[in-house]
């Protein structure tokens, strides 16, 4: 993909007014402003602006413990499961805050892949149907899980055995078993935390396909600690240190012309 | 070789032949009760001791129908009483209650387990028979169930705390409630433990006669009614093994080998059902 071709975002991470502006071209699916978070006493995350770019996918890097996963968690507000987490600023997903929504509603609407492949003790076809089970969905469940596991670009690998336990698949199969467990639900956002990190390169080059193929679907917020993932897949990127956002600008002005040069420090490999 | 290296290979070895006599020795304290009772009980069991009721003192013959149906009762009453309560309070501690509750209600379960079974016999005896003037099978249910509660509530726990965190996590990313999450994935994941704990919970009442002695007491005729008092294996073993009459021995023998089996029968049936379904791999 040529850079000239996307709509181009400047962006001022101090100032939230600016990512405002720049969303009328570019419309945000959610947009975060004046965040800060804190593991009880201990602030992780500090008065982070930013956007997600709707049908793009948008990359948080950083090096680890810079707080990338904390605040993509705070997206569908997974942060919550964790005793003595507070969370401070304004998280808007088509313009309406999710911290006033129902929990479980935005996590229908926001879904998540965790780093570590996490299917249920279940067969193939419970792990992907698992979703629209629990919603109530009106659809006919086996059409959604077909549906579900072609998006994850893993149904001919797993049509003849649906009914095998979802631990017989191998590592990379089971991530794509978890993206289509999310994709099932039809989620307007899809987040993964690191992905690919404890999967072999093939696994994690099919799983990068399948993002840029995902785009068309839903819109994707990716953690990742591997620059080269970010460079490859993303339109966005974060670039997160100690807890701030240093830099968020369109992926190839990033990695080619970084404003900041704690970010051009970080790209060329001399930290993190 | 010094003497100082003669004196250590001699430790070694002198530990190394007193660890396995120990490990010896349990086994076969096992076995050799197994031993005994098929020695003992084998010869005197027939179809007719499973299949027909008591014979009056002094004719031979008989068996225990009624004490094997008895028990078969009071373990299933038990079970309706103690399991759900145990595994609902186990879930609450996992999965709900804040440290401190959780330390209470688990320190509370300990007690009440190492409370001697007869204390339990006499406390349903004062809630469960006083009031209502007769011994019955409900309340030695009554009294086994109290029993089960502890050892379910602290399983159930134990199992389901050792379900990863990321199971969770990834049912509440779908939109599942709490409840939904423990109902559909952790208590899934974790149920051929709890299973397993249930079933030892089970094993071990079976074989309790101080709670029955005045609970449900003893009957040698089939028991009327839930309400009303019945035999069962246990308190059948403790009337025949202290008789002076030399064929109810035999019997309360029988009796032994006829509970040990059906412990064992049960833990066995379990143990083939619970190896379908699918295992939680330990991250």
């Amino acid at each position: 993909m040529q850079a000239s071709q996307r709509p181009t975002v400047s962006v001022n991470i101090n100032s939230p007014s600016s990512i405002r502006e720049t969303a009328a071209p570019l419309e945000m699916r959610m947009t975060v402003s004046k965040v800060n978070f804190f593991y009880g006493a201990k602030q992780s995350l500090f008065d982070i602006n930013m956007g997600v770019a709707n049908n793009k996918v948008t990359a948080l890097i950083g090096p680890s413990g810079c707080g990338k996963s904390t605040l993509l968690r705070t997206f569908n507000r997974m942060h919550e499961t964790v005793k003595n987490a507070r969370l401070e600023g304004e998280i808007l997903l088509d313009g309406k805050n999710i911290l006033a929504q129902d929990v479980t509603s935005l996590r229908r609407r926001v879904g998540m892949v965790f780093q570590r492949p996490n299917p249920f003790p279940k067969s193939i076809f419970d792990n992907v149907a698992y979703g629209p089970r629990v919603n109530g969905s009106e659809a006919p469940i086996s059409e959604t899980v077909e549906k579900s596991l072609r998006h994850a670009a893993l149904w001919d690998e797993v049509k003849d055995q649906l009914h095998k336990s979802a631990y017989e698949l191998s590592g990379g199969q089971q991530q794509r078993l978890c993206i289509a467990r999310a994709l099932a639900v039809e989620p307007e956002v899809l987040l993964l935390d690191e992905p690919c990190s404890a999967l072999d390169p093939i696994s994690t080059a099919k799983i990068e396909e399948l993002l840029v193929q995902l785009k068309d679907l839903t819109t994707i917020a990716i953690v990742t600690h591997n620059m080269q993932q970010a460079a490859r897949v993303s339109d966005f990127t974060a670039f997160l240190l100690v807890g701030q956002l240093v830099e968020f600008n369109p992926t190839p002005q990033l990695f080619t012309t970084p404003s900041d040069p704690r970010t051009e420090a970080y790209i060329t490999g001399r930290f993190g | 070789m010094s003497a100082h290296l003669r004196w250590r290979k001699f430790v070694s070895a002198f530990m190394l032949t007193m660890t396995g006599v120990c490990a010896f020795i349990s086994v076969s304290v096992l076995f050799f009760i197994l031993g005994y009772l098929v020695f003992h009980g084998g010869t005197s069991i027939n179809w007719d001791f499973l299949t027909k009721l008591p014979t009056p003192v002094g004719e031979t013959g008989g068996g225990m129908a009624n004490a094997i149906v008895g028990s078969a009762k009071l373990l299933l009453l038990a079970s309706l009483f103690g399991v759900p309560i145990g595994f609902f309070g186990g879930v609450y501690l996992s999965e709900f209650s804040g440290s401190t509750t959780a330390f209470v209600v688990r320190y509370a379960a300990d007690l009440l387990n190492g409370v001697p079974s007869i204390v339990i016999g006499i406390f349903a005896y004062a809630l469960a028979v006083l009031p209502f003037k007769h011994y019955s099978t409900l309340a030695g249910a009554f009294a086994l169930g109290l029993m089960m509660i502890p050892i379910t509530l602290r399983s159930t726990e134990e199992f389901l705390h050792s379900v990863p965190r990321a199971l969770r996590e990834g049912s509440m990313a779908l939109g599942a409630s709490k409840w939904r999450t423990i109902a559909r994935v952790v208590v899934p994941a974790a149920y051929r433990g709890i299973i397993t704990a249930i079933l030892l919970a089970l094993a071990r009442v079976a074989g309790e006669t101080a709670p029955l002695l005045f609970t449900a007491f003893g009957n040698r005729f089939w028991s009327p009614g839930w309400n009303q008092p019945t035999a069962s294996l246990p308190v059948m073993i403790y009337t025949y093994a202290i008789s002076p009459y030399e064929d109810w021995h035999r019997q309360a023998w029988a009796a032994g080998l006829v509970l040990l089996a059906l412990i064992l029968i049960v833990n066995i049936v379990a143990r083939a059902i619970l190896a379908r379904g699918t295992a939680v791999p330990r991250s």
